[in-house]
């Protein structure tokens, strides 16, 4: 066990885990934000992402040793109040079916935009290939980006 | 005017409205998960009055529906309430929604399964939201002295015209719900309804998209541990040993220990399924750290039964379709004259191997067992029945045993089978601790109760002008036997012939989202293109040729024919129309089947990029009777296209005595952005009819549509799912 200070959507935590554990699950078990999701734990699915600093990373392949000082942002800090443009469209669109992978998504959706604010159709395919949407929501998960694409630009 | 009569909930009612003592002053979570803003203060409710077991109204007039079933992403949570707001007649403004736990009193037919959650509860829904606004129209009709028959109502206000008065729901709640529940009651019609058949957005999309505690996997209650287990690493092994002392030793472990989960004696449900008799179960204060445990637990297993191979299965299936019945499931006329009689005869074998569901949350429950109660909570399609095994396994009065439901991280099938709740109670027990059982993604995969490995002859014969005269089909399927010998082509064809026949394995299997015919559709279906093909006729003209059939001179008894012709040619000629059907040079297919009392047809366009097919537009023409939500209906068609499609082509489970080879998703294939359709639309036949089911009628003739459009672009059939795999590839 060790002790670490972690910057978690902008609030300082405290926690004392096994340098080995995955920020996965120090975010849900130990800190409670349960928002970030578990579906395979060998970074295939996508469930699990978050920003480490601007960049969209699968939690349960980063160590708590790891993380060091860069900022975590989760689903529950994207915004105050669902209000950022990814969250927006997703509602506009009503993408979601069971809704359990749509968090990976959004935090994958929102660090790719920030780094392609203007993208193509075959470029989010691309950036969106590590995330699995079991229900299939493919088509609307495509839509909601372009809407909030086209509404940061706007 | 429709009238139904209540006496069928009446009891219930009268209970719900006891139970909560009506009248009383009842807790609310109304926007509890968020900060109100200054209007939402001034209109929160003080007081909410229970008017059935149903809903709530509170004094402001605001609404609180509770919605029955498990939600699994099927969108029951919104549509159900929108059926009781449509009867109530309030603004869907006014209206929360909150999921209902397991109360067999009030409820009936807490179950999602078979797509039947809006048919069933179709009008027990409505006669709740008719009910409480005769309850309430009969209350303002004591206050203010008028005859009940004039007082009106519209979106939650009730007026009386000639004396000039109007209340809001909240105003008359309180009497409301002391009033008698009236032996019948009116219902709106069709014509005049104002929710059902709009589009509205999802109950819990805010929730979703910021990420709150909504599905099992999330919860977390007071002192509460983690529990994960290790199953049999094969079928056909069991529980024979372990050593758990070093185990025990590690950071955070509380407890190492073989479970028996169904012991000697136990009355299982048919919902226990495949669940596993005997476990291992690692109990410890976090999820990595019992995964850390399990990973260095050394388990001895034993061999139960013969362990098996994927090729075993192919084999076994093979030899069942080279026998023949004693007794054939179906037959009309002599298929063996009319084979021999034929101009053409065709013959071909189709299989499909495994599944697993792969929800996207692994199977997980939370359990509180003590001596006087237990308590769970967590993800299952059939609370009802789980509940039920929990009476024998804990030996405890069903009055002991809560059972709420969660949100569910896609359900498929998977979560019919709560064997991962009877897990979770059992460990509790022995912990005498709250426990959340948490499988892991490999713990999930390689549990079982799979879609099983099919496979399925059809042999058709064709007379000199291309008419369809002889039809044989055969189908086996691992515990499954397949074949609905009453469906489509049944009653069009004169010599008809189905057989059917199960191969007994241990591999378990269980239903996954449109059972058999996930299967049959795409076999089926992509027969009928070949048969279409060689009797020279257009694809979508010849089914309508034998839908006529069906129409004017059904072939046998046509009510054991289970569909009705007119509907499946009525949206293969809406999807001809709405797709400027040709069926000319492009690489398209088309496709239609009827499950789940819903009837689909599609069109299908595709580019192949290399070996795999990329779809560019689907057309969906389905008639599921009354529409109640379009926006998340189409959803549900949208998810089962790409569902169907993704399972066809890239995934399947196999073994090796008896162990499965895929674990997780590195080597189980599931469909991704990069693949899906670029675009589907949906139509629906407009006919009034009651609703019928939507959450598993769409996946099953895509697997048709996509295999008779590769074929045009490759030349080549495709008999063997999945259609793109190393096996094929390689030829």
């Amino acid at each position: 066990m060790a002790n670490y200070t972690l910057n978690i959507n902008g609030v300082q935590q405290e926690i004392d885990v096994d340098p080995s554990t995955p920020m996965l699950w120090v975010l849900r078990d130990h800190i409670k934000l349960v928002g970030t999701k578990y579906g395979c734990g060998i970074a295939q699915c996508g469930a699990c992402t978050i920003h480490l600093g601007d960049d969209a990373v699968r939690s349960c392949q980063l160590t708590v040793s790891s993380v060091g000082e860069k900022p975590i942002t989760t689903i529950e800090g994207l915004s105050e109040n669902g209000d950022h443009p990814v969250q927006k469209a997703w509602l506009e669109e009503d993408v979601y079916q069971c809704g359990y992978c749509q968090a990976g998504q959004i935090m994958n959706a929102s660090a790719f935009l920030k780094s392609n604010s203007n993208p193509t159709e075959a470029e989010i395919e691309t950036a969106m290939n590590g995330n699995i949407c079991r229900c299939g929501t493919y088509t609307r998960i495509k839509k909601a980006i372009m809407r909030a694409a086209t509404s940061e630009n706007a | 005017m429709t009238l139904v009569k209540t006496t069928y909930n009446r009891r219930s009612f009268l209970k719900g409205s006891t139970l909560a003592g009506g009248g009383m002053i009842l807790g609310f979570s109304w926007l509890a998960s968020c900060k109100p803003t200054p209007e939402q203060i001034k209109s929160m409710p003080k007081e909410w009055f229970d008017i059935n077991g149903f809903l709530k109204i509170a004094d402001n007039g605001m609404v609180t529906i509770m919605s029955p079933n498990p939600e699994i992403g099927q969108n029951v949570k919104t549509a159900m309430p929108m059926i009781i707001a449509e009867e109530l007649d309030v603004d869907w403004d006014d209206v929360t929604v909150e999921q209902a736990a397991l109360n067999t009193d009030i409820f009936t037919r807490q179950l999602a399964g078979g797509s039947q959650s809006i048919r069933q509860g179709w009008e027990s829904l409505r006669m709740a939201g008719a009910t409480a606004r005769h309850m309430l129209i009969a209350a303002a009709a004591e206050a203010w002295q008028v005859p009940a028959d004039e007082i009106t109502t519209n979106e939650g206000i009730l007026s009386h015209e000639a004396s000039n008065k109007s209340a809001n729901y909240g105003e008359m709640a309180s009497a409301a719900g002391a009033m008698a529940v009236p032996e019948e009651v009116a219902l709106k019609e069709v014509k005049d309804f104002k929710i059902i058949g709009t589009d509205r957005k999802n109950v819990d999309g805010l929730d979703i998209i910021t990420g709150k505690p909504l599905f099992g996997l999330d919860i977390d209650e007071e002192g509460m541990l983690i529990a994960m287990i290790v199953h049999p690493p094969a079928f056909g092994m069991k529980y024979k040993s372990m050593d758990t002392e070093s185990v025990k030793a590690m950071p955070g472990i509380k407890d190492v220990f073989p479970i028996e989960v169904y012991p000697e004696g136990v009355e299982k449900q048919w919902s226990d399924g495949g669940g596993i008799a005997e476990l291992v179960a690692v109990v410890g204060a976090s999820t990595w750290q019992c995964m850390q445990a399990k990973k260095a637990l050394k388990v001895q297993w034993e061999e139960a039964s013969k362990p098996e191979s994927s090729s075993d299965h192919d084999a076994a299936l093979t030899k069942l379709l080279n026998t023949t019945a004693a007794a054939p499931a179906r037959q009309d006329g002599d298929v063996k004259k009319a084979f021999k009689n034929a101009a053409q005869v065709i013959e071909r074998t189709y299989s499909a191997p495994f599944l697993a569901h792969n929800t996207m949350e692994p199977m997980n429950f939370f359990a509180h067992v003590t001596s006087e109660k237990a308590m769970l909570k967590g993800p299952v399609q059939t609370p009802e029945f789980l509940e039920k095994t929990l009476v024998s396994v804990l030996d405890m009065p069903l009055e002991k045993i809560d059972i709420m439901m969660t949100r569910m991280g896609g359900g498929f099938g998977r979560r019919l089978y709560g064997h991962f709740g009877v897990e979770a109670a059992v460990i509790s027990k022995q912990m005498q601790a709250p426990i959340k059982l948490v499988y892991s993604r490999e713990d999930d995969m390689t549990q079982g109760t799979y879609r099983p490995a099919y496979k399925i002859t059809y042999k058709a014969g064709l007379d000199k002008e291309g008419n369809l005269i002889a039809w044989h089909v055969k189908g086996a399927g691992a515990n499954d036997d397949l074949v609905f010998e009453n469906r489509f082509p049944a009653g069009t064809v004169d010599n008809f012939l189905a057989e059917k026949y199960t191969l007994e394995s241990n591999v378990t299997t269980g239903a996954w989202r449109a059972p058999r015919s996930n299967f049959i559709a795409g076999a089926e279906q992509s027969f009928i293109d070949e048969v279409a093909e060689a009797a020279g006729k257009d694809p979508i003209d010849f089914r309508l040729e034998l839908f006529d059939r069906a129409i004017n001179n059904p072939v046998g008894d046509p009510e054991k024919n289970d569909y009705d012709p007119k509907r499946y040619a009525g949206v293969l000629e809406l999807v001809k129309e709405k797709s400027g059907w040709t069926n000319g040079g492009k690489a398209r297919g088309v496709s239609a089947y009827y499950c789940h009392n819903s009837y689909v047809a599609q069109v299908l366009d595709l580019e192949m990029e290399g070996n795999t097919p990329r779809v560019q537009k689907v057309w969906c023409a389905v008639d599921c009777g009354i529409v109640v939500n379009p926006l998340s209906a189409k959803n549900q068609i949208e998810g089962g296209i790409i569902d169907g499609i993704g399972h066809a082509t890239y995934s399947e489970m196999t073994f090796e005595n008896g162990k499965p080879i895929q674990e997780n998703f590195d080597t189980y294939q599931l469909i991704r952005q990069q693949q899906a359709p670029k675009e589907i639309e949906s139509f629906f036949v407009d006919n009034g009819i009651d609703p019928t089911g939507l959450g598993e009628p769409s996946l099953p003739p895509i697997i048709g549509a996509l295999a008779n459009a590769m074929y045009k672009s490759t030349g080549k059939r495709y008999y063997n799912q999945p259609f793109i795999s190393e096996k094929q590839v390689l030829g």
